[in-house]
């Protein structure tokens, strides 16, 4: 885990006392709300439906117990006691007070935390793999890469008024778990002749327009990341298009000059930038490097009892492989049958937190899916892990399947939203609550937005809902065919939308195609990319 | 008007020209640049010139600050000047990016962005004015 050092403190107590002034300006009424929304956006405070809602940061979805518990104090103090962990790693609160806000915030930084650059048309945080240090597949552990992108982009004072939102997600293994290629830039660390080096994908984003960021740059060496970066952004923010915020994003530059015009562009820039001394000393990358060491593992590789059926079922669901031989990597639902996806309550945060302190080496991860990760659990206390969890009703074993549903929080709190996507996702889980027929469907990623924005990333599931407005009825379209994983692929809508009941009607019709024409071990997407869109849509419109 | 300015050099008087008109009867020392224009057509001139002026229409309109940099990095040491719809909450940027003088449309209270100014003391990026990154601090 990164530690501030007084620089890093420094900066994020500056913070919190200019969001103090601006606040009490505010409230003092010299400065109109149309003066205020610019400050207050750059902080992560949003106006939504019916109270301010207030995004803080966790940087690559790491953090400790210490922090996590500060989030659950932060739930019971200024909210409704529980708080909404989002598609970006990051955690919502949905009822604060602008008086208190300050002193939320100040309290945030006394853990390390805040949040800078969580909304506003700057870069926002950097996400990364919530397996990142746990996975046996990665070529090194990504979140270095991204700290050192997170004191870059702090405040830069180039990109603070970009055209519009500028999101970076780094990983570090061949498989995707960060939807990596679906963000303006997505980088993943490779190793060339040993040296490691990130392959740079830029243009990817979903919203409006959903694009796939092609490769930009094979490879960029450590000590040329940050001008490289610098060159993408320097272009983007030249030449990006102002003229209409839905074109605005990187991905319709990319788009519009080509991939070739926009790399041979950033080379030019790079090779000035290059020349300005702004990249740290690899020391830099080094001394943050220090700070992810691998934990003291010691366990030995015991295999867990199975004897308890629901244990096992959780195993075989929620538990992955970790890199060292004696551990795991427990995964947390935060999907229970007709919850909200991503909700948890303050006694739920500091129960996940007693997790990680007690049997996890104080570490936890939110993932882009709005679940959480202890990321380092010895095999002998899985089962002791399972039945704390199980007591605090976090034990769902369905990571992955067709209940495991990222939603955006839709009408019910965003002023943006055309419709409903929480009772959507409920009625869905519901629907398919049973656990053994959940288990025979398989993996199966369903993403419901309440809104073309697509936060809820209905683009990239396999099963994609789409709330929209048709003459004020709220309706649904579906699309297949979508993944933000490494076979990465944007829905395609299927036909005609549906109202609420029918939606769930047509996922569940969906599924029964699936059943009767999967082969072997197919997924429901491999089914769908196999045979193609006609018999769903025949069961489903015919 | 020009409100705050951090040069003592004196203040060129003569009225700043658009880009277009300066590169063709090359003659002046003040250019303004639109957030369109492209701040390098001026790289071969800049020995000539004693005051850019950078136009903010909208503060939201960011591309501003990438053109003071290119021209600090290119070794500008002229006056740069923001002007337009330049509030409080951005003449920190700014002063990064390299402006030493700013011309807002609305009036701004000089205590406001005395107080915007030193609200920061450590930074973590190179950029244009003299502030050495935190990085450079921590390995010297």
């Amino acid at each position: 885990m990164y530690k501030y050092d007084h620089f890093d403190q420094s900066i994020v107590d500056a913070r919190v006392a200019e969001f103090r002034d601006q606040v009490n300006r505010r409230i003092a009424g010299e400065i109109t709300e149309d003066q205020f929304k610019p400050l207050r956006l750059m902080n992560g405070l949003y106006l939504q439906l019916h109270a301010y809602m207030l995004r803080v940061a966790i940087p690559y979805g790491t953090l400790d117990s210490r922090q996590m518990r500060m989030l659950a104090h932060i739930a019971r103090k200024y909210d409704r006691d529980y708080g909404h962990f989002t598609t970006r790693q990051n955690i919502q609160y949905n009822w604060i007070k602008l008086e208190e806000c300050a002193d939320l915030l100040e309290e945030l930084a006394t853990v390390e935390m805040h949040a800078i650059q969580t909304s506003g048309n700057c870069i926002r945080n950097i996400s990364s793999d919530q397996y990142a240090g746990a996975a046996a597949d990665e070529v090194a552990d990504p979140r270095p890469w991204a700290e050192l992108l997170r004191q870059w982009s702090t405040f830069h004072p180039e990109f603070s008024y970009l055209p519009r939102k500028f999101k970076i997600a780094v990983i570090a293994s061949p498989e995707d778990r960060a939807a990596m290629r679906l963000h303006d830039i997505g980088l993943e660390l490779v190793r060339q002749n040993g040296e490691l080096g990130a392959r740079v994908f830029v243009g990817g984003g979903m919203g409006r327009t959903p694009m796939i960021a092609p490769e930009i740059n094979p490879f960029v060496k450590a000590d040329d990341l940050l001008s490289y970066i610098e060159a993408c952004l320097r272009v983007y923010n030249r030449y990006g298009r102002r003229d209409n915020i839905y074109k605005a994003r990187i991905k319709i530059l990319v788009h519009e000059i080509g991939e070739d015009e926009y790399r041979r562009q950033v080379a030019e820039e790079f090779a000035h930038v290059k020349t300005l001394g702004i990249d740290p000393p690899l020391a830099e990358l080094e001394r943050i490097s220090a700070f992810f060491a691998p934990p003291a593992f010691d366990a030995a590789d015991v295999e867990p009892d199975r004897s308890d059926p629901d244990f096992a079922v959780w195993l075989d669901q929620n538990v992955k492989p970790h890199k060292q031989a004696g551990y795991a990597i427990v995964n947390i639902s935060l999907k229970p049958i007709g919850g909200i996806p991503g909700d948890a309550t303050s006694a739920q945060i500091d129960m996940m937190a007693d997790l990680a302190e007690q049997y996890g080496f104080d570490e936890l991860r939110v993932t882009h899916a709005q679940n959480i990760v202890l990321p380092h659990v010895a095999k002998r206390d899985l089962h002791a892990v399972w039945q704390a969890l199980r007591e605090a009703d976090l034990a769902h074993a369905n990571l992955d399947l067709i209940s495991d549903i990222i939603a955006c929080p839709g009408l019910d709190y965003c002023s943006l939203a055309n419709a409903r996507s929480i009772p959507v996702a409920q009625k869905i889980a519901t629907r398919f609550a049973d656990m053994d027929r959940q288990r025979d469907l398989g993996e199966l990623k369903l993403k419901i937005s309440g809104c073309i924005n697509a936060c809820g990333h209905h683009h990239a599931g396999h099963i994609g809902i789409l709330g929209v407005d048709r003459k004020g009825v709220e309706n649904y379209q579906l699309t297949f065919g979508g993944s933000g994983a490494e076979d990465v692929s944007i829905g395609k809508i299927i036909g005609p939308g549906f109202d609420e009941d029918g939606v769930v009607d047509a996922v569940e019709k969906a599924t029964e195609v699936y059943k009767t024409l999967r082969e072997g071990d197919e997924r429901f997407i491999d089914t769908y990319r196999r045979v193609g869109l006609e018999p769903f849509k025949e069961a489903i419109y015919g | 008007m020009v409100e705050f300015r951090y040069r003592t050099d004196e203040v060129t008087e003569q009225p700043s020209v658009t880009l277009d008109a300066f590169l063709d009867q090359s003659n002046a020392t003040a250019v303004r640049l639109e957030p369109d224009d492209d701040a390098r057509a001026l790289i071969p001139f800049l020995d000539r010139l004693t005051l850019i002026e950078v136009a903010f229409p909208k503060y939201r309109d960011g591309r501003g600050y990438s053109s003071a940099r290119i021209l600090r990095e290119a070794g500008y040491t002229g006056e740069l000047r923001a002007q337009g719809d330049v509030l409080v909450d951005q003449i920190a940027f700014m002063r990064r990016c390299g402006f030493d003088s700013f011309a807002p449309e609305a009036s701004l209270n000089p205590e406001a962005v005395a107080r915007a100014l030193s609200t920061y003391d450590q930074f973590y990026q190179k950029a244009a004015d003299s502030a050495v990154p935190v990085w450079k601090l921590r390995h010297g």
